[in-house]
């Protein structure tokens, strides 16, 4: 068995016995939204290679349309949630064909902004309560058999829903259309040249990313029985970036990782030290750029990438191996 | 009373005047983004930050150290450029080779520890700067009231503005500057200290940011957020004038701030939305920005 194999393997145990091993099924489900919503950001920057600033805005829209429909509308709780995914790959669509007009540090730039009128718009529009946004959402039940108001049997939903994306991700990277991204985030205007249309590409890409985005928010939004203005805000669009950077971009536990260390730290720590927790975010932010670009994730496998071409004695250079390494892994 | 669109124009213009103080905060950050980005191809986006930073240090030295706004109007900046300094020689210098989202993830955390700091030692609420006691009190222009603070802001701002944009294009060290943009290298062949240049050019433009932040203390509360918020206006406005020219970040500034005001009076729901609106249509129809060359 290859040790990435042996790895998932292990993860997903883990997974799977969190609720018989203490684990608070609440924090575990909230820790896999947003592992989710990190593995679609992931999907954008990691192997497409845009740096979406704004993805606060997919999940936390969807948040607010499915706890609207389960609430005020009464609709069952799996519509809900295909409805929130719909409406957030809806707006994925719309601020990404705006925001691809311009690529790199402009793009980034642009999907803040757009990501910001989205937060406004969660403010003012009626539906979404403004300030106390929308409580009560009801957990429901899945196809009117399985009553969801066990956190167990939640976490299980969640569970079987998260490990669907985290497959479908690897389906969409390693299918004829992960490499073209791939080659886009590599030399665009090679990819052109090779008579690729980029544009087309890089929106599918982005309406795939918010829709994972949005499914991560519906089912938080589920989880919690609440969808807020906190999970629009600019500051959670951040904390998605860090949590990609932090477990290592381009790699497909790094997401999982990230989350896992974020989430925990703000769990924990923000009832010891209050508002340091945005000074110590924001210290870990500055030393993944300074220290370990690859992130924990990507640093172990390049390190793995090394022993094995010493190894082998082959004359790999390991500053190219990393890179390869979370490319075809 | 005159009326336009059902309003008395006094209100109008009261509106638009505020739009215009907003408007030159816009043009002062925008500016300094403009100016940092074009040498260090670093998208600062701690510029919020120094601005949040800049009106905090003004609060401290007059309550602390009891050195009144005239002297805070400099020592602000003066402080946060020798801060800004420091940040680039520790940090940024660092990653100048990599990507430019790097520098743009480098400098959010940057904001991120200096909000923090913030709200930890003076709360979420906001400190008022009383406004100095030479700029109180309204100007009466037989049609509106001016305050004086408010006039002055205006004034202040556009004037930097002017020594900035002259500074880089009509004197020989906006010339070397500019050179340094164009092709560093050669430059530094000719004998000019191009890391030093680099240095100087980040200390000055968040002096500008933290100028902005000292103009600003009396009109907004000074708080921790106040920089996180402003920061994404002022991209957008980035986006729309193109970061490429100084001119057109101080008209697009400007010109924002007048459009918000005049939203403010016309649709009051939509004051929040319109910057990033135009943002949107300027994509569509130019997406390079106003006056950014392709």
């Amino acid at each position: 068995m290859r040790p990435s194999t042996i790895i998932y393997a292990l993860t997903l145990a883990f997974l799977l016995a969190a609720p018989a091993i203490g684990l608070y099924p609440v924090f575990m489900m909230k820790l896999l939204c947003f592992a989710m919503f990190a593995c679609g950001f992931n999907l954008l920057l990691g192997y497409a290679g845009m740096l979406s600033f704004g993805h606060a805005a997919y999940f936390g829209f969807a948040a607010y349309i499915t706890g609207w429909f389960a609430t005020a509308l009464g609709w069952p709780t799996m519509l809900s949630v295909v409805v929130g995914v719909l409406a957030s790959a809806l707006l994925g669509l719309v601020i990404g064909a705006l925001a691809i007009r311009r690529s790199g540090i402009y793009f980034a730039m642009i999907t803040l902004a757009l990501g910001q009128l989205v937060y406004f718009i969660c403010l003012q529009a009626p539906f979404t309560g403004g300030e106390n946004g929308i409580q009560g959402v009801p957990r429901g039940s899945l196809f009117g058999v399985i009553g969801l108001q066990s956190d167990i049997t939640m976490y299980y939903f969640v569970l079987v829903m998260f490990v669907a994306v985290f497959l479908f991700i690897q389906r969409i990277v390693h299918s004829p259309f992960g490499q073209v991204l791939k080659a886009i985030r590599e030399n665009e205007p090679r990819a052109i040249s090779l008579g690729y249309d980029v544009n087309r590409f890089k929106l599918l890409a982005f309406v795939l990313s918010s829709a994972i985005a949005g499914l991560a928010g519906s089912l938080k939004c589920l989880t919690l029985g609440l969808a807020t203005l906190s999970d629009v805000l600019q500051w959670t669009s951040g904390e998605v970036v860090l949590m990609t950077l932090l477990g290592g971009t381009g790699t497909f536990l790094g997401p999982v990782v990230g989350a896992g260390v974020v989430v925990t730290l703000q769990e924990y720590l923000s009832d010891i030290v209050g508002a340091w927790v945005t000074v110590i975010i924001g210290a870990i932010f500055v030393a993944c750029v300074l220290a370990f670009r690859k992130g924990l994730v990507g640093e172990i496998e390049a390190w793995q990438q090394r022993r094995v071409a010493r190894r082998a004695g082959a004359a790999v250079k390991p500053e190219a191996a990393p890179e390869a390494s979370a490319a075809t892994r | 009373m005159t009326t336009i669109f059902g309003l008395p124009v006094s209100v109008i213009l009261g509106q638009l005047m505020l739009g215009l103080v907003n408007g030159s905060f816009y043009a002062l950050l925008s500016l300094g983004l403009a100016v940092i980005f074009g040498l260090l191809g670093v998208v600062n986006f701690a510029h919020g930050a120094m601005y949040m930073l800049g009106a905090y240090a003004a609060y401290i030295a007059l309550s602390v150290f009891g050195i009144n706004y005239w002297a805070g109007l400099i020592v602000a900046p003066l402080v946060l450029a020798i801060l800004g300094i420091i940040i680039e020689r520790l940090m940024l210098t660092r990653i100048y080779k990599l990507d430019q989202l790097y520098s743009f993830l480098l400098t959010f955390g940057l904001a991120l520890i200096a909000e923090g700091l913030m709200r930890q030692q003076f709360g979420s609420s906001g400190q008022s700067y009383p406004v100095p006691a030479a700029l109180q009190g309204v100007y009466n222009l037989g049609f509106m009231f001016l305050p004086v603070y408010r006039a002055w802001v205006i004034v202040a701002s556009l004037t930097i503005c002017f020594v900035t944009w002259f500074t880089i294009e009509r004197t020989s060290l906006g010339a070397t500057l500019r050179a340094a943009t164009e092709n560093a290298s050669l430059v530094q062949a000719f004998g000019v200290n191009v890391p030093v240049i680099v240095m100087l050019t980040y200390g000055a433009g968040t002096a500008l940011a933290a100028l902005a932040g000292v103009l600003a203390a009396p009109v907004v509360q000074v708080n921790a957020l106040m920089g996180s918020s402003i920061v994404i206006v002022v991209f957008a406005v980035v986006v729309i004038g193109g970061m490429g020219s100084i001119l057109g970040s101080i008209v697009s500034g400007v010109g924002l701030g007048l459009i918000e005001g005049f939203t403010k009076v016309l649709y009051p729901e939509a004051s929040n939305i319109v910057v990033f609106v135009i943002m949107a249509l300027v994509l569509i129809w130019r997406p390079q920005g106003l006056f950014g060359k392709s």
